[in-house]
């Protein structure tokens, strides 16, 4: 590894990176490559110093010298007068640093300094409502680039190079898409937003949407441009009102400048978007029948091929992407390639957003560079596990993805490493779970949602997961018999290999990857009738450790069902002939004193008088079974 | 101005940088309050007619409000930013009218942080 003398910190926060942070960068490596110092100092891109009013700023270290309000111009005398004669630039040098004494910077805390926001780089900063604005931070700048300085074919060039793969959830590579539609002869090509975002827990593509509608239509006059489309629709939820409302303004606005209708920017380029709203069924998010919905009918998959590039809407060649893949285009084309890849691993470069959600401190949207470990999203980024309770499982991708459990939480974010674990990375949802999720209901829940959604065109997705559902409704009802993992796994390999859409092929995951790393949890409902979560209400029993019991009365106050009884300094008990094992008293109780044993032990509880010695010697040799 | 060149485009876009800028003599304090579906559920609207009402009050002219998207911590929802000039903003998090009250005369007013209400100072990274 080369050593440096010293280090050059280029400011990346957004208000450093508004104020030409990217240009300043590019200058300080060119010249110190020009000197000949580019192995003695190292130039790095960096979190937010805290100077965002001076920015653009950079950090030399060891000598703690802060620029600020630099342009490119200066760094040829910051070069020649710090790094080869050894005196700072005086005029250039931060003098106050404005600091805000008790408050930390961004970079202190790991929810913010382990992101980067590319998709999201306008999030909170602009008026949504406002064109201006979204001009004002480089707006239109990659739409003007791409009408005016480049072909379709570099266009393609240049998506196919910085390696971008569609964020929708299949992860396809955005530049072959759009080199195979570019490549097709016809007169008329669409161009097609999908902003279905049918992922329960996701929210990614409606923030986007709601907090920076032009980047998508951008996006989509870039991809139109690349490949000879002229008219364009986004595909909106109707529960999505406020990104409806948004985007059909910024759809106005960029008519009203000349940046949508003909003759854009006085190119000769021309582009209409509409936005159509769809009904909410998850499978209309699938891309054959989303334009069978656009077209008026009902959304129903077809085979492929025809492939949408060749036959898409209304049978012409026809490009459809997601929202994040949208606003990760414009910065693509204005910065290159390379600057793109410059995250990312090989084969997934970038960042990509995520949903985080469940059990977890900090909810809400985060975007990170690929390859980076779940353990830091989950511990660093979203601050862990809150109320003291134990991680249990990751679920990504939701219905099409799986459950990590903790053993595999160094797996690096990429399409190839979350597909070995056998989730995938999917739109984005992110879901933690705890000690108090069960495995098994987690499956049929995400199962519940998709035997309900499947659209019923194949035998094997519409019947095979009603069964599957059926199975694992018996096992979490205490029917569950011998054989029946075995034969969830059987019908989850046949809808995968014989379902025609996405959605049949993933609808299994979530069993199989509950099943592989949880498979203990579907054995004791099924052999021990016993849910250990205390989730399925009919394979479990809840009760007091009267010896732990510090009678505080906690749970004695929260039960709904004046099923616990008490006093002060008398351990408290469950009646279990009332009790509805809504474990309201297990999660409040401090003391770990209450707990949940199987099914069996409730009538061996309900027939026993009082304080009998008896009655706990059996207790405790059911419970010592849990421990 | 309907109908916009390449030139026109770099016109607004300093234009506007300009209009947005904070400077001595012209605006100088900005105030967003984030207002995405998640922060309007939590009640981003009575924030900001607190924040609308005391600026009535105070008769300021230098302040700009703007509202935005998603700030990205749905959990600590409502949020605002408070950017005084020559300082980096400053986030807050779970806020109501009295909190917004309180900001507004001490932050925009004084330029003295709430640092109860604060969680972060600075900008994201967007490289
Ligand atoms: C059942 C099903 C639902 C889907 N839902 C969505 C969705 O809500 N949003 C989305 O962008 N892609 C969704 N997709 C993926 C799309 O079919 C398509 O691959 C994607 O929109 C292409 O854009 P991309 O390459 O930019 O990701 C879904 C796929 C399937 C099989
Ligand atoms: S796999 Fe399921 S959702 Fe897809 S086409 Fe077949 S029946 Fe419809
Ligand atoms: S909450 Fe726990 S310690 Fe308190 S009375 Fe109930 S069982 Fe006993
Ligand atoms: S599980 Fe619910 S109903 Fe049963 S004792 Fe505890 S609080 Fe009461
Ligand atoms: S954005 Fe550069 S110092 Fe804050
Ligand atoms: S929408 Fe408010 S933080 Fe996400």
């Amino acid at each position: 590894m080369d050593t440096f003398r010293t280090s050059v910190m280029v400011c990346g926060g957004t208000g450093c990176v508004a104020g030409g942070t990217l240009k300043i960068k590019k200058a300080l490596d060119e010249e110190l490559r020009r000197k000949g110092l580019e192995k003695e100092i190292n130039v790095l891109l960096t979190g937010c110093l805290g100077f965002c009013a001076q920015g653009p700023v950079i950090a030399v270290h060891p000598d703690e010298i802060f620029y600020q309000r630099l342009t490119a111009e200066d760094i040829p005398v910051i070069v020649e007068d710090h790094f080869v004669k050894g005196r700072p630039v005086e005029r250039l040098v931060c003098k106050e640093p404005a600091r805000e004494q008790t408050v930390p910077l961004m970079k202190d805390i790991p929810f913010y300094n382990l992101q980067v926001l590319r998709a999201l780089r306008n999030k909170g900063m602009i008026d949504a409502e406002n064109i201006d604005e979204y001009i004002a931070r480089d707006g239109y700048q990659a739409a003007a680039k791409a009408l005016t300085e480049m072909t379709s074919a570099q266009i393609v060039d240049e998506m196919k190079r910085s390696g971008l793969r569609g964020r929708g959830g299949a992860g396809f590579p955005t530049g072959l898409k759009w080199e195979f539609c570019a490549k097709v002869k016809d007169d008329q090509k669409y161009i097609l937003c999908n902003g279905d975002e049918g992922d329960p827990g996701a929210f990614m593509d409606r923030s986007i949407m709601e907090a920076d509608p032009h980047v998508v239509l951008e996006g989509m006059l870039i991809g139109a441009k690349a490949i000879g489309a002229s008219k364009g629709y986004i595909y909106v939820r109707a529960e999505y009102p406020l990104a409806v409302h948004r985007l059909q303004l910024a759809i106005d606005q960029a008519k009203e400048y000349g940046l949508l209708g003909e003759n854009i920017l006085g190119t000769g380029f021309n582009l209409d978007i509409e936005i159509y709203q769809g009904a909410g069924a998850f499978v209309c998010g699938e891309e054959t029948a989303l334009m069978r919905s656009l077209e008026g009918k009902r959304g129903m998959p077809r085979p492929r091929p025809p492939f949408p590039a060749v036959k898409g809407l209304w049978d012409k060649p026809t490009v459809l992407n997601n929202v994040e893949t949208y606003a990760n285009i414009p910065p693509i084309i204005l910065n290159g390639a390379d600057w793109y890849r410059s995250l990312g691993t090989e084969k997934s470069s970038g960042t990509k957003v995520f949903a985080l959600s469940g059990a977890i401190s900090n909810i809400g949207l985060i975007e990170v560079p690929m390859g980076i470990p779940l353990r830091k999203i989950i511990y660093e980024i979203g601050g862990g596990v809150p109320n003291k309770r134990k991680f249990k499982a990751v679920q990504l991708g939701g219905p099409s993805g799986g459950c990590i459990p903790e053993h595999l939480l160094d797996t690096p974010v990429t399409y190839e490493d979350i597909m070995q674990t056998g989730a995938i990375v999917g739109s984005g949802g992110m879901v933690v779970m705890n000690d108090l999720n069960c495995m098994v209901s987690v499956a049929k829940f995400f199962l519940e949602f998709t035997a309900e959604e499947s659209c019923g065109k194949c035998p094997p997705c519409r019947i095979g997961t009603t069964v599957m559902l059926d199975i694992l409704t018996n096992i979490t009802e205490g029917r569950g018999k011998a054989g029946d993992i075995e034969l969830l796994q059987d019908m989850a390999q046949d809808i995968i290999s014989t379902s025609l859409c996405g959605l049949g092929q993933t609808a299994p995951n979530p069993v199989l990857t509950t099943i592989r790393y949880f498979r203990d949890e579907y054995e004791s409902h099924i052999n021990e009738g016993w849910c250990r979560t205390g989730v399925c209400k009919d394979l479990c029993t809840f009760y007091i450790d009267e010896e732990k019991c510090k009678a505080c009365g906690a749970c004695k106050r929260v039960c709904p069902q004046d099923a616990v009884s008490g006093e002060k300094k008398v351990p408290h008990r469950i009646d279990q002939a009332r009790c509805i094992q809504c474990r309201s008293c297990y999660e409040v109780c401090k003391f770990d004193s209450v707990k949940i044993g199987p099914r069996s032990m409730r009538e061996l509880l309900k027939g026993l008088p009082g304080q009998d010695a008896l009655r706990d010697r059996q207790i405790r040799t059911l419970a010592g079974k849990e421990e | 101005m309907p109908r916009l060149t390449v030139d026109d485009l770099k016109k607004i876009k300093e234009q506007h940088r300009e209009k947005l800028a904070l400077k001595e003599g012209g605006s100088r304090v900005k105030v967003t309050v984030h207002m995405g579906t998640c922060g309007i559920a939590a009640g981003a609207k009575k924030v900001m007619d607190a924040l609308l009402d005391e600026i009535g009050k105070a008769g300021a002219k230098d302040i700009i409000v703007a509202t935005s998207g998603c700030a990205g911590l749905c959990s600590k929802e409502p949020m605002a930013t408070v950017e005084v000039l020559n300082a980096a903003p400053v986030k807050y998090v779970y806020l109501n009218e009295e909190k917004m009250r309180k900001i507004f005369a001490e932050h925009v007013q004084k330029g003295q942080v709430v640092g109860e209400c604060a969680l972060v100072a600075g900008s994201e990274t967007a490289y």
